[in-house]
């Protein structure tokens, strides 16, 4: 194992994650629920939905949020008082290479049926089971992170290393 | 109330997903990478998140309703089963082929990308496909 530093941003890394952690107690504070976006994506899809108990709009109002993200951030990495924040340098660059999927369709697609499938019935992703599972010492949250890192981890040896793909 | 609550925890998680590089799919890919040049800023993502969580969710269990005055809803299982491991291990094979998970597949749909769009319904048709399996199982003979 090797570190590739210039790839390694620790800063916009912690002050990322910071941000991520807030939304998590801001969430379950004043709504009382959990910030795992599968879950709240998937909650959308239960046909026993229902919406006279106000279980859709607070899911729906989160979903826009991060979809308005990257036009907010857009906007206000344009605005002079950004300037005294140094991590608002590597987003400028982030922002560009943030669309650039590498991997081709067919991948995507199956990649995107495994993570639609798995998260579901593992019941939580990265940050229903990593950042708010493990801030809650749920042990069950610990087995499922180390369960999809350790799947992540094995897929990207293979593809990069064993059959080289992408 | 609860709803601009939600949209503002939204757009937080998304812009302090944009900051970090986790909505770049090769910086995921990059910490998958444990034989390559490895980028370790996805830990540091985690740990920055979790430091400040910690403290939120310590607030939440000793609380019995929010500041909104709406129930907690912790998560209440605790059990380890083959749904739980068989899931997250199909979940890390996806993320590990497309270095996308659900929260930046949403904000990637969010910067109108392509590629995205296309990960993002792929990923509502395995949910739907979830939803599908669970019916059938729990329908009468």
């Amino acid at each position: 194992m090797a570190i590739d530093f210039t790839a390694f941003t620790p800063l916009s890394a912690l002050a990322g994650g910071a941000l991520i952690g807030l939304s998590a107690t801001l969430l379950i504070l004043f709504n009382g629920r959990i910030a795992g976006i599968s879950g709240i994506i998937g909650g959308l899809l239960r046909p026993q939905l229902r919406a006279e108990a106000g279980d859709v709009g607070w899911r729906v109002a989160f979903i826009a949020g991060l979809l308005a993200a990257p036009l907010v951030w857009q906007v206000s990495v344009l605005l002079p008082a950004s300037r005294w924040l140094s991590v608002a340098e590597y987003t400028n660059v982030a922002l560009v290479t943030v669309r650039q999927v590498d991997a081709n369709s067919a991948l995507l697609i199956a990649a995107g049926l495994l993570v639609g499938i798995g998260t579901r019935y593992g019941a939580g992703c990265t940050s229903g089971h990593g950042v708010c599972g493990l801030s809650r010492f749920s042990v069950r949250s610990l087995a499922a992170t180390l369960t999809f890192m350790a799947a992540g981890f094995a897929t990207v040896y293979l593809m990069r290393h064993v059959f080289h793909v992408v | 109330m609860n709803i601009a609550f939600a949209f503002l925890a939204g757009l937080i998680f998304g812009v302090g997903l944009l900051i970090s590089g986790m909505t770049n799919p090769a910086k995921v890919l990059g910490f998958l990478d444990l034989a390559g040049a490895w980028d370790p800023s996805l830990a540091l993502v985690m740990a920055g998140a979790i430091g400040v969580a910690v403290a939120g969710f310590a607030l939440a269990k000793r609380r019995q309703n929010t500041w909104l005055d709406l129930p907690i809803l912790l998560p209440v299982a605790t059990h380890i089963d083959r749904r739980l491991i068989g899931g997250s291990a199909l979940f890390g094979v996806g993320w590990g082929l497309a270095g996308i998970c659900p929260g930046p597949a949403v904000v990637l749909l969010g910067t109108a990308s392509g590629k995205g769009t296309m990960f993002f319904v792929a990923m509502l048709a395995g949910m739907g496909v979830f939803e599908w399996m669970e019916h059938i199982r729990h329908s009468p003979k």
